[in-house]
């Protein structure tokens, strides 16, 4: 009975479930710790049904442990996890039918063919997509007969993409999907992640890619040594810094910050690596102030420029640590 | 029709197995390893312990007299030479035994640890007896033996099909296994909905299945090549095989429960198994060894597995009668099996 029901949504896009109130993804007070560090320490999170939910921040932050919990695959040493209003516990044999999952760095066996692949992982799932319908999606059609060993790093992310679609999941977890990929293999697989999301399927990755997480979605959390450091959109963690510009200079000498922060639309000021910075909410009055002042000091620029706030922006001026670095 | 295929298509079990088959079949050399080389190997020692007649053996004398009684003999060849360059000669093993006349006696050179030497010793000092006027106290007469079953060739043959269920069955398994996890694939694996006993069981299903092909080439080639003896019932010896295969696989999971790179694992499946190459019997009896390691080389699988088809092929023997080393196949089969179970690690 049950089975007929579950079968006769095979066909749609998107099971009807989704549709339910709640959310996809409940953490509550969220804890682990291995050996020499703590991973996660106190992670509460909600993601919405539909939503795409991105975990940001740089390596070692805690976002794969994080993800992984969610995923059933690492067992957290405190705290709650729900999804799909299933816990691992009592269900995991229903959410691993119903949500799909991206791991870092899985290399599927060279000698199989993309089909083969998918064929395999389609047999796992009661309902899904048809394995032609997920090569489709994955744009994988040329390469449908190659061996996996011949496809270049870009396709083979996408394959791994198919596999976690062929199950047509809930709650899709994508655990850096653009690592390592050459821009326009990252471009292209954005444009993958677009058309899932405009699907209404819920996705949730992590990246420490700003770009990549301002580009796909609707919700960040900019995670840091295991913490949830800021939660937002990203128009709404941008404007949190203050400034929706970013100057940034280099001068010969040596200048009083306070100088700087005296001048009308100056946010914040730092300095990293002999680059001041400053976060400026109005660049066209700020600017020209902040060039007499450097001049009525006699200091010479040799490095001008201005972009507009981003991300990566606000990670600096939580931390003091540029993302990249570590 | 499509409606079967479709089924087939969409169990995950045959799925797996097929996956399976098909990474065995991609690799050129899993194919050689696992059904050309048993051939080569057989027929390497069939030429090798080919039974010819028995040789001559080379044998020295320091007088023509002595040299001529020792030619009398169809066993050796003698020549003459002085007592330094017959030394030499036994030393860079020219010859096996040296002859030295000393006034009326005769003294015999010779290593008495080589055991053509001492047949040399034997010969030679009935030829020079017989030449000297001695004469048999008890008339003798030889009947001579090269029957079937009996030859060496007979004897390696269950050795070595018992080396080859040991070896596909560990390496296969080990091998596969742990590259599946070094590549994070077992973690996608387990990420996904597929239930974990049939991963397991796939790599059973396709081993009994190139198990029948494996163990048809070789022994048939046996046969006809060789005319190897097959005396007991064949579904016995198939259920051996099996069994036999079963067991080397469980060992093969265990070896490969944990081992998080190709290096380990390699490392471990040769220190499985290099004991029981040497000491299992293969290219010559288990018994030979000492007594007091007799119990431990009689605990191992392979020593159990080769009992059973020599017994089977050899010397016609039923399951009852090979209860023991079956007890002990089934032993290894069921014990390393509920251990990697307990520790095996998906990720």
């Amino acid at each position: 009975m049950a089975d007929t029901l579950i079968r006769s949504n095979a066909t749609a896009p998107l099971a009807s479930v989704t549709q339910n109130a709640g959310p996809s993804l409940l953490l509550r007070g969220l804890r682990k710790a291995y050996v020499d560090v703590v991973a996660v320490d106190g992670i509460d999170l909600e993601v919405a049904r539909g939503e795409c939910f991105g975990l940001l921040g740089p390596n070692g932050a805690g976002k794969t442990t994080t993800i992984e919990i969610c995923e059933g695959l690492t067992e957290p040493d405190s705290g709650t996890v729900e999804l799909l209003g299933l816990n691992w516990r009592t269900g995991a044999a229903e959410l691993r039918q119903r949500i799909g999952v991206q791991l870092q760095e899985t290399q599927f066996p060279d000698k199989s063919t993309v089909s083969e692949t998918l064929r395999l992982f389609r047999s796992f799932f009661h309902r899904g997509i048809s394995v032609d319908e997920s090569i489709k999606t994955a744009q994988l059609e040329e390469k449908r007969n190659s061996r996996i060993g011949g496809l270049s790093g870009g396709q083979k992310q996408r394959l791994a993409m198919a596999c976690a679609l062929v199950g047509d999941p809930e709650l899709l977890f994508l655990d850096e999907p653009t690592t390592g990929l050459d821009p326009q293999a990252r471009r292209h697989l954005w444009d993958l992640v677009d058309e899932l999301k405009k699907a209404g399927r819920t996705i949730i990755l992590t990246t420490h890619y700003m770009d990549e997480a301002e580009r796909l979605c609707d919700r960040v959390a900019i995670m840091d040594h295991g913490k949830i450091i800021a939660l937002g959109t990203p128009q709404q963690l941008i404007a949190s810094i203050g400034g929706e510009h970013i100057v940034e200079f280099a001068i010969s000498g040596e200048i009083d910050p306070a100088l700087l922060t005296a001048i009308p639309g100056i946010q914040s000021h730092r300095v990293d690596a002999g680059l001041h910075q400053l976060s400026v909410s109005h660049l066209h009055t700020a600017v020209p102030q902040i060039f007499a002042a450097l001049t009525a000091q006699e200091l010479h620029l040799s490095e001008f420029r201005t972009h507009s706030a981003t991300l990566e922006d606000v990670f600096v001026g939580l931390t003091g640590r540029n993302l990249r670095d570590e | 029709m499509s409606n079967l295929e479709s089924s087939y298509d969409t169990s995950s079990l045959f799925q797996l197995t097929v996956t399976r088959f098909r990474l065995f079949l991609r690799e050129p050399e899993a194919i050689f390893w696992t059904f050309v080389f048993p051939i080569i190997l057989a027929v390497g020692l069939g030429l090798a312990f080919r039974n010819r007649p028995a040789d001559v053996l080379q044998v020295g004398a320091t007088s023509a007299h002595l040299t001529q009684a020792l030619n009398s003999d169809k066993g050796l060849t003698a020549s003459t030479m002085d007592e330094a360059s017959g030394g030499k000669a036994l030393d860079t093993g020219a010859i096996l035994l040296l002859a030295i006349q000393k006034g009326d006696s005769v003294v015999y050179r010779y290593d008495d640890t080589n055991p053509d030497a001492r047949t040399a010793r034997l010969l030679a000092d009935h030829a020079i007896q017989s030449s000297a006027g001695r004469h048999e106290a008890v008339r003798a007469e030889n009947l001579l033996v090269h029957e079937k079953g009996s030859r060496y060739i007979d004897f390696v043959v269950p050795g070595l099909l018992g080396m080859n269920l040991m070896g596909p069955a560990i390496w296969g398994l080990g091998f596969a296994i742990v590259e599946a996890r070094q590549k994070k694939l077992l973690k996608r694996l387990v990420a996904s909905p597929m239930p974990k006993w049939q991963f397991l069981a796939s790599f059973i299903l396709s081993r009994l299945v190139m198990l029948s092909v494996e163990v048809v080439v070789f022994l048939g080639f046996a046969a006809l090549a060789f005319g190897v003896p097959f005396r007991g019932s064949l579904w016995q010896l198939a259920f051996l095989c099996v069994l036999i295969s079963l067991s080397f696989s469980a060992l093969g999971l265990l070896t490969a429960s944990r081992a998080k790179t190709m290096e380990a694992a390699n490392g471990l499946m040769n220190l499985v198994m290099l004991p029981m190459w040497i000491l299992s019997g293969v290219f010559f009896s288990a018994t030979r060894f000492p007594a007091i390691i007799q119990p431990f080389v009689r605990a191992l699988p392979l020593t159990a597995a080769i009992d059973t088809l020599r017994g089977n092929m050899l010397q016609g023997m039923n399951l009852g009668q090979l209860i023991t080393p079956i007890a002990i196949l089934l032993a290894w089969l069921v014990i390393p099996f509920a251990i990697s179970l307990k520790i095996f690690r998906w990720r």
